[in-house]
Order: structure tokens, then C-alpha cells, then sequence
């Protein structure tokens, strides 16, 4: 086999190596791991944060980032729970939370693009923004679903695998395809790898990137769903300081903060790889403040695992 | 073994210097020798190993085998800073300059002098002058920040941290490729009092009337060995050529015989922004036109306003008869126009990705329907031109950032041919590549602009005005934002270009012929 093709092999299983082995010492030191309940735990446990990371991959493959994600999320979330409320019909309250994520990442994407700002600091800015609307909107207290609507619970919980997970990986499979097999997923790679050259070559990179947002928007306007399913209410202070984990997940998967690089199976793994480490933890009586080290641990040696794969590229 | 003979009076001698990278042989097997006060040239090819000679003597690199004396002692450097403590000082291509510090901080950077813990502000300030004094420039002041300097001030506080350390030996490495004319005359004339006061110099460049005017004598590097040390007076350019090359040069330029056809490009006192301000030209099928020009003149900005990258302020752009004067690169490529910009690594290529990625990134479209981009399309087309154009490499998938400059710049140029453009805007395609690439581009583009059924047209932009004369069959100056007529490369000399070039003469014409 040719170099460059292990080396990509390498790059898409390195992190699910990690993933297997941490899941394999958690299972050695308590063999109750192994169970199909603390599976099925994990992977629920791993669906908002998957769900709003797979949005941030395509941001970071693009060269950006969104720290307000999960300040989006939260305004998501208390404008879902009002929907919910209202006994608006559940389709109705995917697709309107939804594109107000969408918005919401739309407005991200073309301040930085047209006022040509560094996302960094927009997103800094509007991460405030939207949590202090969730908070405004909602006069700071949650808003608890009614009892008696019962849809939502499915979603993340009940028997068997919860439609949460299934979508979950629905959306993992989607958007792998999206960004290996298409023009515009390729575009993505591009403008993130090198906007000038995206530049010359034509590609329509202003577009690309504000469509880029605003699907990372749009996906957290999900996870906020799915938050909202789990939690039975929208609560303006839920996710505080979630895009450190989203964008963590992302890191763990091989993306690279500088762009052009990065995979949403990836992403998957990495987040996967987080709620294994909590879950091993607490299960193993390991205080949580270790599970913090641990945690951080881990996204260090992903980012020097990367750097030296790329010196002997 | 190695001989330890040494002529007592070299500044540097290098002996029997090997150096491998893994199974790659960078050296072989070098010496050099450097007499005190000599401006000495190391010339070759992309490949040939003077960067990795240079990382040996300055302690980047280590060498495998031989030896090295500085001033008669065994000299081993650790690492650069440790080289320039000893007296061996190397200015880079690239600059290495911190911008957000001032030029004396940048000048005693490393080596700064302390008193207990803190940076002794008044040695620094004294050691910085001592340096500057020898450059006499009025905009290097010790206290200004390096980054609000020219190109050639910033190259100068490089030198200048290398004469603060009281540096013996100074490196030049392709120390012009980004300097205006008139600052590559200064730095020539501080050379040449640098020498007078027998500091030596070894000058590495691709421009052998820079080695005429400067050095004494010059090695020739070729695949890692030192071929020959010659004295400059008593070689002539056509030999050194060949000895870089190995081969003769003659059929370097292929030229077939070309058919010139309608007019495909009409261009009518094109202006931008600032540059070009004044630009006309008609390009027809089948015909190569060159672009000379000073640096900063407006041959780049003239390209970038033509296919869209710059706004148009002013005139007239036809293409194939049909008006399009203002208009995107998207739209552009559309209209059979591509580009291939002569910054390679920041604009050119997108350096993390695949070649096929690179190759295909302007006709993605192609590959697949309902923006389905198909990966083994996307394979067999590059493969097609990694074959075609001889492009180095372990396969599409590789990434291109892996590749060396003349084999990243074939797939550059493959993407403007992967795309099948009518007009090619080719803005120094040769810049910083080797010789065999630069034979293999020079045969693409005879190729496309001979083709029987469909002959396509270029337009040139280059500095090296032997490979215009070579490859075109007109050229136009551009000077001052003004371009001048195009005319046939066998109706003038590079004599009557240059003068143009330099705003010795309006309009290009023979000389004798006025």
C-alpha cells in the first residue's frame, strides 16, 4: 500500500483507536462497562454535543470558528420549549428552531465575511448576544414543557436506542458524503485550506462560508432540541461554556484549527471519546475533577498527535 | 578518508561534507573553500543542495561525514545562533524578522545583552548603532518597529544582526528575489564594502549577472556534488549553464510551428485601482505574448485586473468579440480564462490538499452531476496530467505542500489545462523552479499553443527575459502601469526591452531602427 494512503487510514482510525483502547481499560478495571445500558448511555449522552460539533466541523474545515454555539443553542432551546408550550406541531418546532439556528449562524457568517472580522471575536461577540436573549426572552427562568405533552421524550430516552442517536449518526453518515463526494463539500476543504487559491479559482468563497455558518447554526439548532427533549424544558442558562466541548470533539477528530483539514466521523469519535471518559470515570468512582485532567489530557496529545503526523508529511 | 589539507590562508573550508535524508543523498561529497575577503557564488539547480550545504555551515543541519575549519579551527556549529556566535552569519531568502519589535531588539534577538535579569537597554542601543552605522540608511532607526519597514530595510537589519555579532563569514541566500532594482544596487555596493573590509561572502543566487558583478569565483553544485570551482572573470554564462545542467541548453525553448488565428483577447486601455494605467493588447489563438517589465510595474496587477481579481476602474476587455470588461474569476473561468498566480504557495495552490484536489479545484463541476463530485474521476483525471507533465509524486492523493516547487507548479499549471481554458494568464510560471521543470513547462505550453485542432493562446508575465524571448511570439513592456505595444520577439533585442523597462525609452522599438 502506498504512504498516502495509509497515512489517511491512520488519520480517519486514530482517533477510534483511542476511543477502543479507553473504552477497553475502562472496561478491564470494572467489567460492568461493558454492559449494553452504559452503551446506550454513552451514545445518548453524546447527541447534543455530536449533533452541534458536526456543524463546527464544517466552520473549522472552513477556516473559521463559533464560540457562540452553545449560547445558540440555548436560545434554540428557550424558543423551542416556547413552541413546545404552545402545542405547536412538532415538525413545526423542528423546522422553525431550526432556521432560527440557521439564522442565527447566518448572521455570524456575513458580518465576519462582509465586515471582513476575524470569527474569533464576532462569535466572542454574539455568544453574548444570543445567551442574553435566551435570557431576555424567557425573563431568566426556564420554560417547562407541559406534562402532558409526552413526543418529546422519545428523543432522547425511552426503550431502545432513543431517535436522538439515530439521528445522530443519520447526520454523521449525511454529512460525510456531503463533504467527500461534492462540490461543495470539496469547496469547503478549499476555502478552509487556502482562500486565496479558492479565490483564484473562482469558488464563490464569500457564499461557501456564509452557508457554512449558517448550517452550524442550524445544527445546533438541533442539539438545542435535543437538549430540550432531554432536560423537558428551555433553559437560557443550559450549555454554558458547551463550545469548548464541541469544538474539543472536533479537535480529537483531527481537525486542524488552521482549516482545510477535519472529518464529522471524527468529530463523532471525539465526542464519543469525552462522554466514555465521564461515564469511565464516575462508573470506576474516580472523582469528577480527575475526569477534567483526564479530559484535557486527551486533547493535547490529539493535537500533538497531529502535529507530528504533519512533520512527516 | 579525508585529507585534512587545508590552504592556511581560507576564511572557510568545508571538506568532504555528506549529507543523507533517510535514502536520499542531498550531498554527496563537497568541499568548498572560502578565502578571507572574497565574495565567493554557489550557483546550481533547485535540488542541487546549496540550501542543504548552507544548513550544514550554519548549524541547521549536521553533517554525516567531513569536516569543517573556520579561520584554521575545527568549527562545529550546534545550531545558528551558535554559528553566528562563532562567526558565521546567514541572511535567508525569507526574512526572519519579528515585526511587532523594534530594529535593535530584532538586532540583538538571541544574543541580547543582560545586566542581571534585564535587557541592558543602553549596551543594546550601542551595539545596534555600531551595526547600523555600516548601512547608513535613513529609515533605520534603532527604535522603529521592523514591521513598518521596506523589504530592503528589514533585509538590511538581518545582515546587521549578523555584523553586530562580529560575523567573519556572511550567507547570502538569493538575497535580490524580492528587492526593487534600485535596492538590489545598494545592496550590491554594501557587499562590496562589506569585502573591502574582508568580511567574506558566499553568495548563493539563480541570476548569474549577479555573480558576474559580485564574485570572484564560483562552485557549481549539480545533484549534491561540487562539479567546479572557477574563477568568475574566466568563465563565460554558457558554461556555468551547462555545468549546472549537465546537458546542453540549446532546445531548452521548443517551438513548433504555430498557426496564428483569430483574435480571442481584445484588451482597450484596461486601468485598475492604482496599476495597470494604461494597458491595450489583442491576443490571438495560437500565439504566446510575454509581459516584461520591472517589478512593481504592473505586470502582475494588469493580470489580476484582467481575470477579475482586482476591480476594473477603467476600459475595455473583449473576449471572443464579445464586450466583458468588468467580471469575476468564477465568470472568467467560465469564459475559458485561467490564471496561474506567481505566488505558487500563498495564492496558487492550496498546500494542505491533495494534488487531484488542487488539479480539479476550478472544474469540479465536471466530475460528477447535481454537484456529485466523483473521487475516481477525480483520480484518472489527475493521473492523466501527473503523467503528462512528468509531476513527481506518490500518487493524486498526495498532498501537494509534499511536493518540490517545480513539481507543485506543473500542478498548477494542470489545473488551467485539467480546465481546458482558451487563454492561459501565466505570471511567472518558472519562478524558483528547476531547470528540467522548466523544460517540461516551456514543452506544455508549445503543446497547447500548436495544437492542430484547437490552439490555445497565453499570455506570459516573466523577469527572465531570455525565456520570453524564447517561448513568445510577441512581447509588450510594461512600464510605470503603461504598456506598450507587442511586438515580434525577431524584430527586437532584450537591450531595446530593458530600456523600455527601466523608462529610458517610451515605445518599443529597435534601436537602430529609430
Amino acid at each position: 500500500m502506498n504512504p498516502t494512503k495509509v497515512k489517511s487510514i491512520i488519520s480517519l482510525f486514530g482517533p477510534f483507536l483511542a476511543l477502543i483502547v479507553v473504552y477497553a481499560i475502562f472496561g478491564a478495571l470494572n467489567p460492568r462497562f461493558f454492559t449494553a445500558d452504559v452503551a446506550l448511555n454513552i451514545l445518548t449522552q453524546t447527541v447534543i454535543v455530536a449533533t452541534a460539533a458536526i456543524g463546527m466541523t464544517l466552520i473549522i474545515i472552513a477556516g473559521g470558528i463559533d464560540l457562540s454555539v452553545a449560547s445558540i443553542l440555548a436560545l434554540c432551546g428557550v424558543i423551542a420549549a416556547w413552541l413546545v408550550a404552545r402545542h405547536v406541531d412538532p415538525v413545526l418546532v423542528f423546522c422553525g428552531t431550526i432556521a432560527f439556528g440557521a439564522f442565527c449562524g447566518f448572521c455570524n457568517g456575513s458580518v465576519t465575511v462582509w465586515m471582513k472580522l476575524m470569527p474569533f471575536i464576532v462569535t466572542l461577540g454574539t455568544m453574548q448576544i444570543f445567551r442574553g436573549s435566551a435570557k431576555v426572552f424567557t425573563n431568566g427562568t426556564p420554560i417547562n414543557l407541559p406534562p402532558e405533552v409526552t413526543t418529546w421524550k422519545a428523543w432522547m430516552g425511552g426503550s431502545g436506542l432513543p431517535h436522538g442517536v439515530w439521528l445522530m449518526l443519520g447526520l454523521v453518515i449525511f454529512f460525510t458524503l456531503i463533504l467527500r463526494y461534492t462540490r461543495f463539500g470539496r469547496h469547503i476543504y478549499a476555502v478552509g485550506s487556502n482562500e486565496l487559491t479558492a479565490t483564484l479559482c473562482g469558488l464563490p468563497v464569500a457564499r461557501i462560508k456564509i452557508f457554512v455558518y449558517s448550517i452550524g447554526g442550524a445544527m445546533a439548532g438541533l442539539a438545542a432540541i435535543m437538549n430540550m427533549a432531554k432536560s423537558s424544558q428551555g433553559d437560557p442558562t443550559t450549555a454554558m461554556g458547551m463550545e469548548l466541548d464541541i469544538i474539543a470533539a472536533v479537535v480529537i477528530g483531527g481537525a486542524s484549527l488552521s482549516g482545510g483539514e477535519g472529518s464529522v466521523l471524527g468529530a463523532l469519535v471525539g465526542a464519543l471519546l469525552m462522554t466514555t471518559i465521564r461515564n469511565g470515570c464516575v462508573m470506576n468512582g474516580i472523582p469528577t475533577p480527575w475526569t477534567e485532567v483526564i479530559t484535557g489530557a486527551i486533547i493535547v496529545i490529539a493535537v500533538i498527535i497531529d502535529r507530528l503526523r504533519h512533520k512527516r508529511a | 578518508m579525508i585529507q585534512e589539507k587545508m590552504p592556511a590562508t581560507a576564511r572557510l573550508s568545508m571538506q568532504g561534507i555528506r549529507k543523507t535524508f533517510g535514502p536520499t543523498i542531498a550531498l554527496g561529497h563537497v568541499d568548498l573553500a572560502v578565502l578571507p575577503g572574497e565574495v565567493h557564488a554557489l550557483v546550481g539547480e533547485n535540488g542541487a543542495g546549496k540550501s542543504t550545504l548552507m544548513k550544514v555551515l550554519s548549524g541547521a543541519h549536521s553533517a554525516d561525514e567531513g569536516v569543517m575549519f573556520l579561520d584554521g579551527v575545527p568549527y562545529q556549529p550546534r545550531n545558528p545562533l551558535h554559528a553566528r556566535a562563532q562567526g558565521v552569519g546567514m541572511i535567508y531568502q525569507e526574512l526572519s524578522i519579528a515585526p511587532h519589535l523594534t530594529v535593535e531588539e530584532n538586532i540583538v534577538l538571541g544574543m541580547e545583552p543582560m545586566m542581571g535579569p534585564f535587557v541592558n537597554r543602553k549596551e543594546m542601543r550601542n551595539r545596534a548603532m555600531e551595526a547600523l552605522a555600516h548601512f547608513d540608511h535613513p529609515d533605520l532607526q534603532p527604535n522603529r518597529l521592523a514591521g513598518t519597514l521596506s523589504v530592503s530595510a528589514q533585509q538590511l537589519i538581518e545582515i546587521g544582526r549578523s555584523l553586530a555579532m562580529g560575523c567573519k563569514l556572511l550567507v547570502f541566500d538569493e538575497p535580490t528575489s524580492s528587492l526593487a532594482q534600485k535596492d538590489i544596487e545598494r545592496l550590491f555596493l554594501l557587499i562590496d564594502r562589506l569585502k573591502a573590509q574582508g568580511i567574506s561572502i558566499v553568495y548563493i543566487s539563480h541570476f548569474l549577472e549577479e555573480v558576474k558583478r559580485l564574485a570572484s569565483r564560483l562552485t557549481i553544485l549539480r545533484d549534491g556534488s561540487a562539479i567546479a570551482t572557477r574563477d568568475v572573470a574566466s568563465t563565460s554564462p554558457e558554461e556555468i549553464v551547462s555545468l549546472m545542467v549537465g546537458r546542453d541548453v540549446n532546445d531548452l525553448y521548443p517551438r513548433s510551428e504555430r498557426m496564428r488565428g483569430e483574435p480571442i483577447l481584445e484588451i482597450n486601455q484596461l486601468a485598475g485601482k492604482s496599476k495597470p494605467q494604461n494597458a491595450s493588447l489583442t491576443l490571438h489563438r495560437g500565439e504566446v505574448i510575454g509581459i516584461a517589465g520591472l517589478v512593481g510595474s504592473g505586470r502582475t496587477e494588469f493580470l489580476r485586473t484582467l481575470f477579475g481579481l482586482d476591480a476594473v476602474a477603467a476600459g475595455e476587455v473583449k473576449i471572443s468579440d464579445v464586450i466583458s470588461s468588468n467580471n469575476s474569476p468564477a465568470a472568467r473561468w467560465k469564459q475559458g480564462i485561467g490564471m496561474l498566480s506567481e505566488n505558487r504557495k500563498e495564492e496558487g495552490l492550496a498546500l494542505g490538499l491533495s494534488i487531484a484536489d488542487n488539479i480539479t479545484l476550478s472544474s469540479l463541476d465536471r466530475l460528477g452531476r447535481l454537484g456529485y463530485v466523483s473521487p475516481a474521476e477525480m483520480k484518472s483525471r489527475s493521473a492523466r496530467w501527473i503523467e503528462k507533465l512528468g509531476i513527481k509524486c506518490q500518487g493524486p492523493q498526495q498532498r501537494i505542500g509534499a511536493l518540490s516547487g517545480g513539481n507543485q507548479q506543473k500542478a498548477a499549471l494542470a489545473r488551467l489545462l485539467e480546465h481546458d481554458v482558451d487563454v492561459l494568464l501565466l505570471d511567472e510560471p518558472t519562478r524558483g523552479i528547476d531547470i528540467a521543470a522548466k523544460a517540461r513547462l516551456y514543452e506544455a505550453i508549445d503543446e497547447i499553443v500548436a495544437d492542430p485542432v484547437r490552439p490555445r493562446s497565453v499570455i506570459v508575465i516573466s523577469s527572465y527575459l531570455p525565456e520570453l524571448f524564447g517561448i513568445c511570439d510577441r512581447i509588450a513592456v510594461m512600464s510605470r502601469g503603461v504598456l506598450t505595444e507587442a511586438m515580434p520577439v525577431h524584430e527586437i533585442t532584450a537591450e531595446d526591452v530593458m530600456r523600455v523597462a527601466t523608462g529610458k525609452s517610451d515605445t518599443l522599438t529597435h534601436f537602430s531602427s529609430l
